[in-house]
């Protein structure tokens, strides 16, 4: 007991205890000292966490640096233009994989357009509006599309909507006729497969994602804060604008990131409805090429260099994916800090 | 009997404990203050006016579903005046409060009978819009609740949405934090986070924030029973500087705080139905505070209020 009195938060403890009234001058402390098979429990289980922790981290790195051993050639063979360049010639050892990296980007950017408001609407609703038991049917049927596999969508996307869609684009790009703008986005020859019906398919797939997370979120939403808006007089949509979307905005940030991942390496959906036609064009309604969808139609007949520039594809997506998230949670966490002070 | 019994009981050996602790600092407060009080109320009670009423509720019954919460609830509350709702925990004081701006339409099941006239209009008519009364009738939290938004936007989202022109916004977030006495704390600061004040800068600004639509009422509920008696104090004094412009009701578990601010004060008690164990709250005594804490009529109110529950 001596040695362990210097401890100045026990010493002050004990002393509190000693003077309790009633406690008696020789109030009995044993139970107080930590015995040597106290917070065993807590020791392990730190150590399991530790250790998940960790092996999540070195599957991660091992991933990159696997990856990126097996891309090598490729990139020494191409140098940096491997992201920059627009030239793809596996014959002639060409590998500027521009135009994959860019259509990754177009259809996961039209994935998220189309999906967050319409998973966003869908959250809400499910948690603000809808009656008790249509937001269970809701809940069920969204939580069931994340359920049906890709390749399902991926051939419904093919059979189905591709040719059922043509007009559609054929339609609107006949009207944008030679309009400024919106000509060189919606107008060119459209095609049933095409970055468009791609960006469709991927934001069916994510809205089950997108939706389910950030309903979790807006349900932790405290209930004083949705009052301290009705009190104000506010309507539902300005109680939602003031209340619910500021304080989840992180989680449902947190949620469309998840999403955009899904959207971003999504391959046999992608691959079944993007066209297969690499190409750099604002036209939406053209066909086009992903970097998943490449990879996984070319990848059985790859050999050499070849295979080696389709791995390095997967190490351009990986690092893409990384760097998208790690900017959002920046974005997100410096936004908090302003409003929150957290 | 058997329950009334067990009820005094239990409320014997919780007083002693509870009143000691917050003797020291409600003491000398009385002491300075209760004269004062009595001084203005003796005044009014001379008028010979009554005060014009703000609102009249007439036997009114709350029902959460099934669940009777409050019953034949009948009380009028005066015009710039400080009326409070005393009573013991679960006795339907914020249910009843919450009754006044349709806070309780936000709660499913609930369901309200009788009727509360706001200057004659009835508050739960047909044509009534809650969006409305509530921009009228304020309303402040037991826990502070200030949206995670800097000082000034929380202030600012009350007017906006009410139709404030954005160049009168400047005017009105300076002049509801004055109000709040809070302005000057906050001046240099007002981009920054709400999130970051004080338990009881928080709550100024609630007041503020509530303030700033330029209600007619504030309803506070408890709303200094997260505070430390410092920042309580602050918002006491801040309720007598209102009272000149609103009409406010408080809902307290603080007899000494009730008995300081309030002009005039409602008691609550509840029922417990001996076979469904339900409580059923209802209302008392309503009277001049000073009589409530002088000498009620009712001997609940009176063991109450001196400390004898029953």
């Amino acid at each position: 007991m001596p040695d362990r009195s210097a401890d100045p938060e026990t010493g002050a403890r004990v002393s509190l205890l000693e003077r309790r009234p009633g406690g008696g001058g020789n109030a009995d402390l044993t139970g107080l000292r930590s015995s040597r098979g106290a917070g065993r429990g807590d020791a392990v289980f730190g150590w399991i966490a530790l250790g998940a922790g960790i092996t999540v981290l070195a599957v991660l790195g091992l991933i990159a640096l696997s990856t990126t051993k097996e891309a090598l050639p490729a990139f020494q063979q191409q140098g940096p233009s491997f992201v920059w360049s627009n030239d793809w010639n596996p014959n002639q050892g060409k590998f500027g994989a521009l135009a994959f990296i860019y259509g990754t980007v177009l259809v996961s950017f039209i994935a998220i357009l189309l999906s967050v408001p319409v998973s966003l609407g869908i959250a809400l609703f499910t948690n603000e509006v809808a009656p008790r038991r249509l937001r269970r049917a809701i809940t069920y049927v969204v939580d069931l599309l994340a359920a049906i596999p890709s390749v399902v969508y991926g051939l419904w996307g093919l059979l189905v909507l591709a040719p059922a869609i043509k007009p559609v684009y054929e339609s609107i790009a006949g009207t944008v006729g030679s309009w400024p703008v919106l000509s060189a986005v919606l107008g060119g020859k459209p095609d049933g497969k095409s970055f468009m019906t791609a960006g469709i398919i991927l934001a069916i797939m994510i809205t089950p994602i997108i939706t389910s997370l950030s309903r979790e979120v807006i349900a932790t939403v405290p209930a004083q804060q949705r009052e301290a808006a009705m009190a104000l007089g506010a309507t539902r949509w300005e109680m939602i604008r003031a209340s619910v979307i500021p304080w989840s905005r992180s989680g449902i940030v947190g949620a469309v990131m998840l999403g955009l991942g899904r959207a971003m390496g999504e391959t046999i959906a992608a691959a079944l409805v993007i066209g297969s036609s690499a190409q750099i064009t604002l036209q939406v309604f053209d066909p086009g090429d992903a970097m998943p969808a490449y990879i996984a139609n070319q990848f059985g007949e790859a050999s050499g260099t070849f295979r080696s520039a389709l791995i390095g594809l997967g190490v351009v997506l990986f690092a893409i994916t990384i760097a998208v998230n790690l900017t959002a949670r920046s974005v997100v966490t410096r936004f908090d800090l302003r409003t929150k002070g957290v | 009997m058997a329950d009334e019994n067990y009820g005094r009981a239990l409320v014997g050996e919780i007083a002693p404990g509870g009143t000691p602790l917050s003797m020291p600092n409600e003491s000398p407060d009385d002491a300075e203050l209760g004269p004062a009080d009595m001084v203005v109320l003796d005044d009014r009670v001379a008028e010979p006016a009554p005060a014009p009423a703000v609102f009249d509720v007439d036997d009114l019954h709350v029902y959460y579903g099934g669940y009777l919460a409050v019953r034949n609830v009948t009380l009028q509350v005066a015009r710039h005046q400080i009326t409070a709702f005393i009573g013991p925990s679960g006795c339907g004081k914020t249910t009843v409060l919450r009754c006044f701006d349709r806070m309780n339409d936000l709660i499913p099941g609930c369901r309200v009978e009788g009727t509360i006239t706001y200057h004659g209009v009835d508050l739960y008519g047909d044509d009534i819009d809650p969006v409305e009364v509530r921009k009228r009738i304020g309303m402040v939290f037991q826990k502070p609740n200030p949206f995670p938004k800097s000082i000034y936007d929380n202030v600012a989202f009350g007017p906006k949405i009410s139709g404030a022109k954005k160049s009168d916004l400047d005017d009105i977030v300076e002049s509801a934090l004055t109000k709040a006495a809070l302005w000057d704390e906050v001046k240099d600061r007002l981009g920054t986070s709400a999130m970051g004040m004080s338990g009881g800068q928080q709550q100024r600004l609630c007041i503020a924030r509530a303030i700033a639509v330029q209600p007619e009422v504030v309803l506070m509920d408890e709303p200094c029973s997260a505070l430390d008696p410092i920042a309580t104090a602050r918002i006491e004094d801040l309720m007598q500087e209102l009272k000149q412009d609103y009409t406010i009701i408080i809902v307290t578990h603080n007899m000494q705080q009730a008995g300081r601010v309030s002009d005039r004060t409602a008691f609550f008690t509840a029922e417990v139905s001996p076979e469904t164990e339900q409580r059923t709250g209802v209302l008392v005594e309503f009277d001049l505070t000073e009589k409530i804490f002088s000498n009620p009529s009712d001997e609940r109110t009176e063991n109450y209020v001196t400390g004898r529950f029953g």
